[in-house]
């Protein structure tokens, strides 16, 4: 049997990641039948979309069910072997994957067999399992394992199933250990699917489809259950393994845990402070409860596991598992909260992306994460039957037989009781198990708040040291103060750059730089999503908890350690204090011990490594002589004292506390001097710290308020007090970028990567994170502490009176190093503009001579030019030919004005490379070709340009790549229509994970148009698209977008992390044609400074894991791979071919070509040269000229192709992943630099020859099993002539995208404006499948009698929608869900009406649709920016967040929406009747110049006749009454905006 | 950065001065620094660029930026710090450096730039006003010593730092007076020479010894006055641990033409000194521009002090002719950020003066040994070259005729007398970056200012210095703190 690749290069299998489709039929008397697994079965199959396949299309990614044990099949089978079962529920069933190899197939039997016998029990006999793999791909037989059945009886002693359960338990864990010890080079295929006396899993490396046909037993009758649990895989890579598949034991997952490390960790570190009533000495037996390297569901389930077998309930343990968002939820019931708050010390949140559906074989239920991030609806049958899914429709029931159709809820838990016989709602069920105990009392008890606790408000004691000469030795600059601290202590937040990061990498600075620039954040893009820290900050908490955990499995705990909260981890002296003395006020509650992380300077480098130890060595002792807080201090730093990095020294005491099972004994609590910026903060919290006292920030704010640095009348306190505030948003969007909501589970989960330091070092200190090109070790971290404690204590005469300059961030002399220098962006202006190469090789000798000086990676890269026999340049492809190749980045027109944005795509044109629109639509002025004598002005409007450009005949205007960002601004059918390539923006190099905003003053009347918004009116970009949730909904995505437009093809954007390349495959598994890594160093945008300087990795990084993670997984001939971020010379390009790009993206040079001159102040709209603003006057300054980046763009051609005649190469395409021609420079002397290793960057997966190393084939796409075609051909006279049609068809979930394909012709005939309203009308019966509608051109109607599932009416572009329930159905409309989540999703025009109720997240960022539904989920109109939405029932919280256009209209008969509504961007009214609107409201600020009531009327009125909704008619009936009940939902922004139009309109006018 | 919208409110702003007619009266200056509200306005301007071209136009690399901040909050004392981080002297080039930083300005891509002299200029009268500058003596000596040859602004700045470094340093001057070409070479009316004293005076307390009339090696011709006390080098490199030639470039170009020996043709520098010696309360050797026709041949910056000081004199007439055609007067700087070749009117051109460009001078006659006129033509430039317009030639009347044609080299002898190896223009031989930086040829020997580079700037002279110290102070000790 073959595994999977080990790790390798850049690969690494830690890295993968997973995401699939779910779901369950259960009958709830407890039933059982064969039909129920034939059910289960059929859903598998019908969720075959949400998997993938690999390079082999047998192979699936896993898929498998979970189900009952079927006694009689194996008492039947048993017997023939002479075999006599015990009754049910007394023997138990172990599903074992043992090895082909015999001899270790015996050992592992051995094992399992010697383990029952040590625990008691009797081992009755084994059963091959009958299977037929005839159906398997080779790849998959390959590495089947031989499947065998282990029956264990139940020995003396053990009188219950549940007794007998835990032993099962035990015997799996224990003979697992074992084998695992045996360390045989087979042995690793040893896997236990299932060992219990309920339930059995039968799953492998399989097709949804094979499942049933592989394992015979499925197929037989006798094999019967009450519930099958089922689950199919989609993983981001193509060698899965068997034992990967789900169901696991008890749970089956979708979605992915993204604190997982922390989780990990925390479990480890408990070990030494739990024990178990219930399991009692078995309990040690369990260690190590999670392998490394498992994956998040496996360790969840272990987790989760361990906690049932411990006493919990599985309800109960999955509540302390995946609590709800309960911190900051003021509506929740006392006693929950009181449930949740007890249980939070215990263990912190498995944060992330999950449906998680679980069972114990008596009941099944299934909960979703707090935020609601992925899909999960449910029926219920009138004849006993429930059936889950992460779609509608998976298990097609007849209408007339379903009494309530609903979805799981955020945070939502949903459990049958088989056993019970009944459904258990998520009210009922929490509120039994939070009601069972007096949790409320206990908590009373237990909980100390620090803000609570009584001090003397004792003043710290100061050090003696001054203050600059601390400062200096923390390594404070000039910068610190200005760029980062001042700004968060005026304004509460964080301050913001632009223009990307061109200094070099700590690692290859000459400066000397804090230990936390070595570590670069790590952020969610596809697997994940990131979540929004602002408008969704109600899921988010900064709770902190310090000092000991109680004990993790303590079920009847009656003296709970005592817990010390603080509200967020900052804590400022008076709050050090009081922990410092925490004795004294708690009388002897707590008691703390200070380590001093101080050594004398004079010791040296060499002294730290012993220095660590003894720390740690003192923490555990304090630990055990019962302290229960450590404090980590350095503010006895001093001449003679150097600091030992306080990252350093917390990382080291956490993860020796962890090793030691001591660490959840103890809270850590870091006094540090170098923490003063957001990363500072989010590096100590994730390494370990509960709280983090930055005493030198504060005394430093409080020093540069006395100076009068922040004005006059500022209170310095004031200044400690935002900064703090802005220190806790920052934590928030750290977080949340990677997907995180608590800090409590982001303590210690290590959500980072180091660039720069060595393995020996991370694995001694920083264990678990990664470090793919080593680095420095321990010592130069000293030398480099040493240095700059030098500094400080030095006579340097420039230190004497100031600060270093620092440089960072904006260029200074005696600073950092920049890549972009003066003379730099001079010569490249020069040379492009005066057509002069010889001047252009002089700037690229400033370049690439600085990359010799230390800036980048590949600056530390040579070619092994010996190796190569140079050819003729003559004979080298042409530069026309390699200019096709390059691209420009994704700039808005919004962020660089018309002029610039046209020019660039002019320049591209013309030389046949890409221009990318960048998120914020296009006009679409720009399609047709230019003829002769036609201008930028003439074109577009003399208004919209300030300077012109003459065009040439054929020119085109248009971006040929066409983005698709989280904010869907002007995403129409149109728009993709006319993309040749449309790209995903999954990420950016500038801010990864994080969302952005146009304010509103830089909304033009352009501008507004281009994105179907008010002028004024701010525009949010959410950090997540909320149609992505996990790498499935990309595949979805791509789906919707190839429909709308399957001549273009389709690209991700990516940003280089850890993983990168994993995720590149999955991508590539999705079916993108194209993908792009982007540096972390790259990126013209606005964003915060410690985005742009601390996320992400370069693209040296990432492109290289990409190409050999696809390379491997034989998928890299299918997909376009582009590399950009700080693209600037032909070195540059020649690099990433070799690296494994086909294509080059820039954005920087060729802005710096149209004369910017990195003034960095985009944001401001003050762009002195009209590049970056919108000011008309500085607009007229624009001087670029396509003819100047063209001539960039040849002269790097020109360059790239000296360089392959020196390499020998002629062909482009033969240059793409030849690392093998690169070499790591010899003599690097630079101190820090000399550890770099980049043989990782250089590998090359051993793999035959015959597997593509460059872009080769296309995807295929399945689009020729779309329904659209049959649609499009019965639409065909409407197409052809604009005649009406009508079209009957029926639908099922497996149809995806309906409508798209059609609406994607119809653009492109027609434009935005299509076709008159209802030209083509589809009736249409079933459950719908995903995306149903996207795009929906004008003039299609789609009506729908059934049901549809997620993303329906995304991108609406002008048709309509009505969705009704089968007149079959009994169920209240307003009380079952009709359509999924994130419905309507960046709607910019047309109609929706849905009779019932809708998700999560209805008509987010909607800009025009208008639209009725019935109740909505959470966040329903969130971002929304124009439009109208009608809510007739129901709505989840967070309404309207982030709202900052169009009206919604909720009827509120409780008098409760105020409660579930966001009301900071909105304000909520009264619906007035027309006349007393008339009378008493400015028309100025009428919705769409109508009055509220006649338009309210009017869409109800639709939704009663395009959907026959009774409750729309009951409303009709008594208008009166029901119009004051309804609220009037109207932004802010908007009313201003509108206030303002009005006004102007009216200047104007006169 | 002032304010994020400066640049588009406020126009550039000029720093006031007396009227031309009365100024032409006396030697004093006449330029006035910006008031308290003028410096914030022109500070408000600065926009804080992410990259300050500002910054690397300025041969110091004075942080611009940040001083202009300063000034705009009205923070002097800051700004006076951030300016003397960098440049020793502000008082000195924020009156007469040509100010290569506007020209590299971001501004003047399109627009006016940031008046960043006029800010210095503010900055540092307002800290000599304020007693903020003040000696800054070395809290430790090293013991050793440094012989610094020549006290113009090379010098000056050398020893200044070296001195601060805690080295004792002895400078060595040929004049009755330290300063060097700042002493005599630029007018008192560009530049008053208290400002000189009152650094001298600084530099004394922080422990640099000025010995003037002293004259290293064998005196150049002409150089000096009184009775100066004449040192072997041998000597002087037994008694010092390192030596720096700071003598400057001061072998002025000649014009050999026809009647170049005839009385009342000069060397600017042999003019523009005496006047400074009177206002100095010397009594030099007559030499007048009073009542005569004057003639300044050569464009720069050197005939524009001979222009304001014949003007002074009362000439009767001044020309100035230049051999390359006039510049064109530029609103933006062409080739930005560099320095371009633009027309310059000088406050000296102001006060009266015909000036002529693409002129070559043909001979010099006069009756009597002394000169009477001059005979020049026009000339045009073709490809670099340039050929003289047949039948263009004119004769201007001329009882003073001043060269002002630049310098060629220093002061040869000098160098000879220490063997120090030269370059193909005959400056001292050393290179500015690396582990031999400024060193010469002669161990412990080094060098800097225009004695290395050739003829330039104050405020390249003052970088040479600043970076040359370093750079000896690294030979003494082995490391250095001094900023280059």
């Amino acid at each position: 049997m073959t595994q999977p690749p080990c790790a390798q290069g850049l690969y690494d299998p830690a890295n993968e990641h997973d995401a699939c489709g779910v779901g369950f039929v259960a009958h709830i008397k407890g039933a059982k039948s064969h039909a129920i697994v034939e059910q289960g079965l059929q859903i598998l199959r019908n969720l075959t979309h949400r998997g993938a396949v690999g390079a082999d299309p047998l192979a699936g990614d896993g898929a498998g069910i979970l189900l009952q044990i079927p006694d009689a099949l194996f008492r039947e089978e048993l017997a023939k072997q002479g075999i006599k079962l015990p009754a049910a529920g007394q023997y138990g069933v172990g599903m074992v994957f043992l090895p082909q190899e015999p001899a270790s197939r015996f050992a592992c039997e051995y094992e399992i067999e010697r383990s029952i016998k040590e625990e008691g029990q009797i081992l009755l006999g084994w059963r091959d399992v009958p299977r037929d793999n005839s159906s398997l791909g080779e790849s998959v037989k390959k590495i089947e394992p031989v499947i065998r059945q282990v029956f264990v009886g139940r020995g003396r002693g053990v009188t219950v199933t549940d007794a007998l359960e835990r032993k099962l338990y035990i015997i799996r864990k224990s003979s697992g250990h074992a084998i695992q010890a045996l360390n045989l080079a087979h042995g690793k295929e040893f896997y236990v699917p299932s060992m219990s006396a309920r339930t059995i899993v039968y799953k492998g490396m399989l097709l949804a489809d094979q499942v049933g046909a592989y394992y015979e037993d499925l197929q037989d009758s006798r094999v019967v259950s009450a519930l099958a649990l089922v689950h199919q895989r989609f993983s981001t890579n193509t060698f899965p393994t068997w034992d990967l598949a789900h169901p696991f034991r008890l749970v089956a997952h979708n979605g992915e845990i993204n604190t997982l490390r922390g989780n990990v960790n925390w479990i480890r570190a408990r070990q030494g402070a739990i024990s178990s009533p219930i399991l009692g000495k078995d309990l040690e037996k369990l260690w190590p409860l999670i392998y490394d390297g498992q994956s998040d569901s496996a360790s969840f389930d272990n987790a989760l596991e361990m906690l049932v077998m411990g006493g919990y309930s599985v309800s109960h343990a999955m509540m302390m598992m995946i609590p709800e968002a309960w911190e900051s939820h003021s509506l929740m019931d006392t006693n929950r909260r009181a449930f949740y708050e007890y249980h939070a010390a215990m263990m912190e949140p498995w944060d992330g992306p999950a449906a998680m559906a679980f069972t114990d074989g008596r009941q099944i239920g299934a909960t979703l994460d707090r935020n609601g991030l992925r899909p999960a609806r449910y029926i219920v049958t009138e004849d006993d039957l429930v059936i889950m899914g992460s779609e509608c429709g998976c298990l097609p029931i007849p209408e007339e037989k379903i009494v309530k159709k609903w979805r799981l809820q955020p945070g939502k838990m949903f459990l049958v009781d088989l056993e019970k016989g009944r459904i258990i709602d998520d009210k009922e069920l929490k509120d039994t198990l939070a009601d069972a105990k007096p949790y409320g009392e206990w908590i009373d008890r237990i909980r100390v708040k620090l803000d609570d606790v009584e001090s003397d408000r004792q003043q710290p004691d100061r050090s003696a040291v001054s203050l600059l000469d601390r400062q200096q030795a923390f390594g404070y600059t000039q910068e610190d103060l200005k760029f980062l601290m001042t700004p968060m202590a005026l304004n509460g937040e964080e301050a913001t750059g632009s223009m990307g990061n061109d200094s070099p990498l700590a690692v290859l600075s000459d400066k000397n730089k804090p230990l936390y620039n070595y570590f670069k954040q790590l952020f969610a893009q596809v697997t994940n999503p990131p979540i929004d820290p602002i408008r969704e900050e109600l899921v988010t908490s900064l709770v902190s908890f310090i000092g000991p955990k109680p004990n993790l499995l303590g079920i009847d705990e009656l003296n709970p350690p005592l817990r010390l909260e603080v509200n967020q981890p900052v804590v400022d002296f008076f709050e050090m204090e009081k922990i410092r003395h925490i004795d004294r006020y708690t009388q002897g509650k707590f008691k703390s011990y200070e380590l001093d992380i101080c050594y004398p300077a004079a010791w040296g480098n060499h002294a730290i490594e012993a220095r660590l130890a003894s720390l740690c060595a003192q923490a555990e002792d304090a630990v055990r002589s019962g302290y229960s807080i450590v404090i980590i201090s350095d503010r006895r730093v001093n001449r003679d004292q150097v600091a030992i990095p306080a990252l350093l020294a917390v990382s080291a005491i956490h993860q020796h506390l962890v090793a030691k099972g001591l660490r959840t004994s103890t809270g850590l609590v870091v006094e540090t001097g170098s923490a003063r910026e957001v990363h500072h903060f989010a590096l100590l919290g994730g390494y370990g710290a509960e709280a983090i006292h930055p005493y030198l920030a504060m005394e430093t704010l409080l020093d540069m308020g006395k100076r009068g640095l922040f004005g006059a009348d500022f209170d310095s306190k004031k200044a400690i007090k935002n900064f703090v505030k802005a220190i806790g948003k920052g934590l928030r969007k750290v977080m949340s970028k990677m997907g995180i909501s608590t800090y409590m589970s982001y303590t210690g989960a290590q959500i980072f990567e180091a660039v720069g330091l060595s393995r020996t070092l991370i694995d001694k200190y920083f264990a678990g994170t990664t470090s793919n090109v080593e680095g420095i070790g321990v010592f130069e971290v000293a030398e480099e502490a040493l240095r700059i404690h030098r500094g400080a204590f030095g006579n340097d005469p420039v230190l004497a009176s100031a600060l270093e300059a620092g440089g960072e961030y904006a260029f200074r002399v005696r600073g950092e190093e920049h890549m972009w220098t003066p003379d730099a962006i001079a010569k490249l202006q020069q040379s492009t503009r005066s057509s002069s190469f010889s001047t252009f090789q002089e700037y690229s000798q400033i370049i690439n001579d600085q990359s010799k000086r230390h800036m980048t990676l590949r600056g530390l890269f040579e070619f092994q030019l010996d190796r190569c026999q140079p050819v003729p340049i003559e004979e080298v492809e042409p530069a026309a030919e390699i200019v096709k190749r390059f691209a420009t980045g994704a700039m808005s027109l919004g962020s660089i004005s018309t002029e610039a944005h046209t020019n660039l795509a002019i320049a591209m044109n013309r030389i046949g490379g890409k221009s990318n629109t960048g998120e914020g639509g296009e006009d679409r002025n720009r399609y047709a070709t230019a003829k002769a004598g036609e201008t930028l002005s003439s074109r577009l409007g003399k208004n919209q340009i300030e300077s012109d450009i003459e065009l040439k005949e054929g020119d085109l205007l248009k971006s040929k790549i066409k983005q698709v960002a989280s904010g869907r601004f002007g995403v129409t059918a149109e728009y993709l229509a006319s993309a040749e390539q449309i790209q995903i923006k999954m990420a950016q190099g500038a801010k990864p994970g994080e969302g952005g905003q146009l304010p509103g003053k830089k909304v033009s009347e352009y501008i507004a148009m281009l994105r179907y918004s008010t002028p004024g009116v701010e525009l949010i970009s959410p950090p997540p698209h909320h149609d992505i949730y996990s790498i499935e909904d990309l595949a979805q995505l791509i789906h919707d977008l190839k429909n709308a437009n399957s001549r273009a093809s389709i690209s991700v954007k990516l940003v280089s992390e850890i993983g990168v390349g994993t995720v590149a495959a999955g991508v590539t598994k999705a079916k993108a044609d194209h993908v792009t890594i982007s540096g972390h160093d790259g990126g013209t945008g606005a964003s915060p400074w410690s985005s742009i300087k601390h996320a992400g990795t370069p693209w040296e990084l990432g492109l290289a894991e990409t190409q050999q993670t696809l390379v491997l997984n034989r998928l890299r001939g299918r997909i376009v791979v582009q590399a950009d971020g700080q693209m600037k010379t032909g070195r540059d390009v020649i690099i990433g071919a070799l690296l494994g790009a086909d294509e080059f993206g820039f954005a920087t040079a060729p802005l710096v070509v149209s004369g910017c001159i990195m003034m960095r102040k985009c944001h401001l709209n003050t762009c002195p040269v009209g590049v970056a603003t919108q000011d008309p006057v500085l607009r007229k300054k624009f001087s670029g000229k396509p003819e100047h980046v063209i001539n960039f763009f040849f002269f790097i051609a020109e360059e790239a192709r000296a360089l392959m005649a020196q390499l020998g190469i002629r062909k482009f395409d033969e240059l793409i992943g030849r690392s093998d021609l690169l070499d790591t420079r010899k003599g690097i002397e630079h101190w820090k630099a000399r550890g770099l290793d980049f043989s990782r960057i250089f590998h090359q997966p051993a793999i035959g020859a015959e597997v593509a190393r460059y872009h080769v084939e296309g995807q295929d796409h399945g689009l020729d099993r779309a329904l659209d075609h049959r649609l499009i051909e019965l639409a065909e006279p409407a197409l052809k002539r604009r005649e009406k049609v009508s079209i009957d068809i029926p639908v099922r979930n497996i149809n995806r995208t309906v409508g798209t394909m059609l609406s994607g012709e119809i653009a492109r005939l027609y434009g935005h404006e299509g076709l008159p309203d209802d030209t083509i009308h589809v009736r249409l019966a079933g459950s719908a499948g995903q995306s149903f509608g996207a795009f929906l051109a004008h003039g299609v109607t789609l009506e729908i009698v059934g049901d549809t599932n997620d993303y329906c009416g995304k991108g609406l572009s002008g048709g309509h929608i009505s969705v009704r329930p089968s007149p079959k159905f009994r169920g209240e409309s307003t009380q079952n869900i009709i359509t999924g989540n994130v419905v309507l999703y960046g709607a910019i025009a047309g109609e929706a009406y849905f009779s019932g109720v809708a998700g999560e997240r209805f008509a987010v960022r909607n800009s025009g649709a208008q639209t009725v539904v019935e109740g909505v989920g959470d966040h329903a109109c969130e971002y929304m920016t124009g439009g109208s939405v009608v809510v007739l029932g129901k709505t989840g919280r967070n309404f309207a967040a982030g709202m900052s256009g169009g009206i919604a209209y909720v009827l509120d008969e409780d008098g409760e929406f105020s409660k579930y509504c966001n009301l900071s961007m909105v304000d909520l009214e009264a619906v007035l009747p027309e006349t007393e609107q008339s009378n008493k409201v400015s028309r100025d600020i009428w919705h769409m110049g109508e009055a509220d009531e006649a338009i309210l009327k009017r869409l109800i009125e639709n939704h009663a006749l395009h959907t026959g909704s009774k409750r729309a008619q009951s409303i009709l009936d008594q208008w009166a009454t029901f119009r004051s009940r309804f609220v009037k939902v109207f932004p802010k922004e908007y009313r201003r905006a509108l206030t303002e139009l009005a006004t102007n309109s009216r200047k104007v006018a006169a | 950065m002032g304010k994020i919208t400066g640049f588009l409110e406020h126009q550039r702003l000029h720093e006031a001065s007396e009227d031309k007619g009365s100024r032409k009266k006396h030697y004093r200056e006449f330029v006035l620094h910006l008031s308290d509200d003028e410096a914030k306005v022109q500070g408000a301007r600065c926009m804080d660029c992410g990259v300050p071209f500002c910054m690397s136009g300025c041969p110091v690399n004075n942080i611009i930026p940040d001083f202009n901040d300063l000034v705009f909050k009205q923070d002097w004392k800051n700004a006076i710090d951030t300016l003397h981080s960098t440049n020793n002297f502000p008082e000195f080039t924020g009156r007469i450096c040509p100010a290569p930083c506007e020209e590299a300005c971001t501004l003047r891509i399109n627009n006016d730039a940031v008046g960043i002299k006029s800010i210095e200029h503010a900055i540092i009268d307002k800290a000599w006003e304020q007693g903020w500058v003040k000696p800054r003596p070395a809290a430790v000596k090293t013991g050793k010593r440094v012989a610094v040859i020549g006290s113009g602004p090379a010098g000056m700045a050398n020893a200044q730092q070296l001195a601060r470094a805690g080295h004792a340093v002895v400078v060595f001057e040929k004049n009755d007076r330290a300063g060097g070409l700042l002493r005599y070479g630029i007018p008192d009316f560009k530049l008053e020479k208290t400002h000189i004293d009152r650094r001298l005076e600084q530099m004394g307390a922080e422990g640099v010894e000025f010995r003037t009339n002293h004259v290293v090696g064998t005196a150049p011709s002409g150089a000096g006055n009184g009775a100066p006390t004449h040192l072997d080098p041998t000597s002087v490199l037994k008694e010092f641990d390192a030596v720096v030639l700071a003598g400057g470039a001061e072998y002025p170009r000649d014009l050999p033409v026809p009647g170049r020996d005839l009385d009342g043709v000069y060397f600017a520098m042999e003019f523009l000194p005496l006047q400074n010696r009177r206002v100095a309360g010397d009594k030099p050797p007559e030499l007048w521009a009073s009542g005569k026709h004057v003639v300044v041949i050569g464009g720069g910056d050197t005939g524009s002090d001979c222009v304001g000081t014949s003007n002074r004199h009362g000439a009767a007439s001044v020309t100035q002719i230049e051999l390359l055609p006039m510049p064109p007067d530029l609103k933006n700087n062409p080739v930005w950020p560099y320095w371009p070749q633009r027309l310059r009117t000088s406050s000296s051109h102001e006060e009266g003066a015909t000036r002529d460009w693409a002129i070559a001078t043909k001979r010099f006659e006069g009756s009597n040994g002394k000169v009477e006129k001059v005979v020049l033509v026009r000339v045009e430039w073709q490809s670099g070259k340039m050929v003289e317009i047949a039948g263009s030639e004119f004769e201007l009347k001329a009882d003073l005729i001043l060269l002002a044609m630049g310098f060629v080299s220093p002061a040869q002898k000098l160098l000879e007398s220490f063997g120090i190896e030269r370059d193909a223009r005959g400056n001292a031989k050393a290179t500015t970056e690396g582990a031999q930086a400024y060193v010469t040829s002669v161990p412990k020997v080094f060098t800097a200012g225009d004695m290395r580079r050739g003829q330039s700037l104050v405020v390249w002279a003052i970088r040479e210095g600043r970076q040359c110290a370093r750079a000896v102070d690294e030979f003494l000790m082995g490391s250095s703190v001094l900023p280059r």
